[in-house]
């Protein structure tokens, strides 16, 4: 798993890694387009983007988790073409996570030979020497702790530092950060940032993704932009100011993608959420949802939009605060209540939780509005057939015209017409949505974007979740802006401007 | 054969295609009319009206126990309890109603309260399982293994593993008698059996079983009352092994603490012959009919043939391991 031999990278050109024409679509989305990239030995690529750009699936083909559909890529002097992680590894790419990867139920030293644990003669584990190049790890990443302290012990600082050393314990050329500085103190930042000084001086090649313009001016070399899956900008960092590289990310609208707004909401509220709030997850949200309305949420993963979702749809638990729909209280009810009282949630993950993806289009159209196609104890299917077939109909679901073949079979976009149409059938009163959009493409788009005005237009209050600063100016009435678990900007439609909505998720940089 | 419900899915895989025709819905049947036509050269006196009274009569507590097995598994768990329930509760309807030692032998209420007793049994085990799985959240393989084992202990231990004698003429009735020249036992079978059906293909619980052994979560958050739903499906369960028990005990006019001990592997087996997935959301009572019915065939034919328990032991085993690997291989292809 040590891979020493590659001992010809002295004559390898002035790039270490080179990516050209790099390719990738997911059920017929494109996700990734002729992406290209060069890092040379010794340098800090910053990588920015709003979420969906395509970061992540850039970083899966460099990592061997996905390969790409097209594209060729160079590494270290030869061909590289990984199929797994593992792979990645051998050829000297290593990973540091937002979520870390490690084994917290274990030691540092095993942590850092879990692929392959020195032996001694006997075939047995050589504790001592694994002890004793750990002991040198962790000076190399100034960590001042006993090999055999538990990782569970340890900050999520210190983690990120075990990480690290794993990936000088495996001579990582090129080692990527993701996010690295979200659960970190200020000191501990600091201490990351050293450190990543240092490893360049040691000519170790460093790719560094962060929502934290500051801190990408601040260490890298060279920045690349992508956005919907392209390099909208590259070069070094004196080419780049904060705000051209948020224009850059945000890009130019596509005007005729959203539907123009007929009616206006209605002055009394269906929904009124005030100073709800549960330790670590939000703090103090309170807002107000008109009839007719649809409000966006803007903000970054990890800000606290999907989590308000959940506490609002009985998901997850408030400690405090009240939740009215229509006046009535239902912060004490269970989901299924809140189903009842008129509350409608597509979820962000409609696989695993909007779809039963084996079952037919019509039996997961019917799933939430059964029990109001009832006669006695049986289905009235007759009625129920007629109501799922206009459905399916008016939220135009295109799979072959047969509403019996399986959910599975559908696109992206077909699939999340469903899971609205099922919510559709039951008329709510207030409908939720986590991320509607997120990998659709964009015909599908702008008719969820119609099927969400034409709820609107109906009287229904809307509450539309998105990354895309895009999608929420192109959609909404009014938008909020989330930041650390609290509201942290409000914006009429009048004021929209995706330049000051980005600059208000985006976390402060400086950390004193 | 009518034909196919769903239209195939183009492809060259065998295991897809190999599936397709074993699985879908007349497949099954077709089979067991292939094996009968073909063993009826090897096995004299298959079709003899003896034997074939014989067949049906050791079909109908295998097909009643693979119906509730059926919904259990539509909703991905699974109900290894299923025979323990069905020897204690044969234990308890004759220690009620035996003349020899039950509590209200001879009495003119023994019937009545023996069979609500039965009956009782089984919906509160089926309940017992179904709560565990549902409220504490444990896994249904190993609260039905805990609940086999202890029923079953329990059982042995209320008669000191000795069998109960003497029950009344009128329980033992609704297992031999018949009415006109229809048994009593077929009667209650195919009433069961039918409303199973209605429930499972008809009804509102029908869809949400369905719902919750295909995604859980997704059946969760669409509003679906995914704990009490799968309870329904182990209370089910746990009635069709009292009704299994009742006609069994009455066939045998004794109650066995042991009743049903070798049926277990019989009844997942028949209903994953006949085309419910282990993995859930799959399965129908016609097609658990058809699985039923095949492994029954299987069983009579080798017996007459002269094989020895082990050798049809071994021959079921494989059937049902090929079933199992259809449905693995039919959930890869898609």
């Amino acid at each position: 798993m040590f891979c020493g031999g590659a001992g010809n990278s002295e004559i390898t050109m002035n790039h270490l890694l080179e990516c050209s024409q790099i390719g990738k679509s997911y059920f017929g989305v494109s996700v990734l387009r002729g992406v290209n990239l060069t890092l040379a030995a010794g340098s800090v690529l910053g990588l920015v983007g709003e979420n969906g750009a395509g970061k992540s699936t850039l970083m899966n083909v460099l990592g061997g988790v996905t390969p790409p559909d097209v594209g060729s890529m160079r590494f270290d002097g030869a061909d590289y073409r990984p199929k797994t992680p593992a792979e990645a590894t051998q050829h000297g790419v290593a990973f540091v996570h937002q979520e870390l990867n490690l084994f917290t139920n274990l030691s540092i030293a095993e942590n850092l030979f879990i692929p392959a644990f020195p032996k001694n003669p006997f075939g047995f584990i050589d504790r001592k020497l694994m002890r004793a190049k750990t002991v040198e790890l962790l000076s190399a990443v100034s960590l001042d702790v006993s090999p055999d302290t538990l990782v569970e012990s340890l900050s999520p600082g210190e983690r990120q530092l075990v990480e690290i050393a794993r990936a000088l314990g495996q001579q990582a050329k090129l080692i990527i950060f993701d996010e690295p500085t979200t659960s970190l103190t200020s000191r501990e930042t600091d201490r990351l940032f050293a450190l990543i000084e240092r490893m360049r001086t040691q000519g170790i090649a460093m790719i560094y993704i962060s929502h934290v313009l500051p801190d990408v001016f601040r260490l890298c070399d060279e920045m690349i932009v992508l956005r919907d899956g392209e390099v909208v900008g590259a070069g070094s960092k004196d080419e780049f100011t904060t705000e051209r590289l948020i224009t850059l990310m945000v890009g130019r609208s596509l005007d005729q993608l959203y539907p123009t707004r007929d009616t206006q909401p209605a002055p009394e509220a269906v929904m009124q959420v005030s100073d709800l709030a549960q330790p670590g997850v939000i703090e103090g949200i309170s807002f107000e949802l008109r009839r007719g309305e649809v409000l966006g949420i803007a903000g970054l993963m990890g800000a606290g939009r999907t989590e308000l979702a959940r506490i609002l749809f009985g998901l997850e638990p408030c400690a405090r605060g009240s939740i009215k729909i229509n006046g009535a209280e239902i912060s004490t009810l269970s989901t299924r209540e809140r189903i009842a009282r008129g509350l409608a949630f597509l979820t962000e993950n409609r696989r695993e939780e909007g779809l039963l993806m084996d079952a037919a289009i019509s039996d997961n159209l019917a799933l939430t509005a059964l029990p109001q196609f009832t006669s006695g104890a049986l289905i009235a299917q007759p009625r129920l057939t007629e109501a799922v077939n206009q459905m399916a109909a008016s939220v135009q679901i295109r799979g072959g015209g047969q509403y019996s073949q399986p959910v599975k079979t559908l696109s992206g976009g077909n699939q999340q017409k469903v899971v609205l149409g099922k919510w559709l059938l039951r008329n709510p009163v207030v409908l939720i949505l986590d991320e509607p959009t997120r990998g659709v493409d964009v015909g599908a788009r702008s008719e969820i974007y119609r099927i969400i005005q034409q709820l609107a237009a109906t009287g229904a209050g809307i509450l539309f979740i998105s990354s895309e600063i895009e999608e929420l100016i192109g959609v909404c009435d009014r938008v909020l802006v989330m930041q650390r678990g609290t509201i942290s900007a409000r914006f009429d439609r009048a004021e929209f401007d995706r330049e000051r909505i980005l600059s208000v998720a985006l976390p402060a940089g400086e950390k004193s | 054969m009518a034909s196919l419900p769903t239209e195939p899915i183009a492809t060259n895989d065998w295991g897809i295609r190999a599936s397709q025709l074993l699985s879908a819905e007349y497949q099954v049947l077709l089979l067991c009319l292939l094996w009968f036509l073909a063993a009826i050269p090897f096995t004299p006196g298959l079709t003899s009206s003896n034997n074939l009274s014989n067949i049906f009569s050791n079909l109908l507590p295998l097909l009643i126990l693979a119906t509730g097995q059926t919904i259990v598994l539509i909703t991905g768990g699974i109900d290894l309890s299923a025979t323990s329930v069905m020897a204690l509760t044969s234990v308890t309807g004759a220690l009620i109603m035996s003349g020899d030692q039950g509590l209200l032998g001879g009495s003119a209420w023994a019937v009545p309260v023996g069979l609500a007793a039965m009956l009782f049994t089984g919906a509160l085990i089926g309940w017992l399982n179904g709560a565990a799985i549902t409220r504490l959240g444990m896994p249904p393989f190993i609260v039905t293994l805990t609940t086999m084992m202890f029923f079953s202990g329990l059982a042995i231990w209320l008669t000191k593993s000795k069998t109960i004698y003497n029950l009344p003429p009128a329980f033992n009735a609704i297992g031999k008698g018949a009415l006109w020249f229809i048994p009593y036992a077929l009667l209650v079978t195919a009433l069961l059996v039918a409303a199973a059906h209605v429930l499972l293909s008809r009804s509102l619980a029908g869809r949400w079983l369905y719902a919750c052994g295909h995604n859980v979560r997704a059946a969760e958050i669409s509003g679906v009352p995914v704990g009490q739903t799968v309870t329904l499906a182990y209370v089910c369960s746990g009635v069709c092994a009292a009704v299994a028990a009742i006609l069994y005990t009455g066939r045998l006019e004794t109650g066995s603490p042991v009743l049903g001990q070798r049926l277990l592997l019989d009844v997942i087996g028949a209903a994953v012959i006949g085309g419910a997935s282990l993995f859930g959301g799959r399965g129908k009572i016609v097609w658990t009919i058809y699985g039923v019915l095949f492994l029954t065939l299987i069983d009579n034919t080798l017996n007459l043939a002269g094989h020895s328990h082990f050798t049809i032991m071994m021959v079921k085993g494989g059937v049902i391991l090929l079933a199992a690997l259809l449905d693995v291989l039919r959930r890869r292809g898609q």
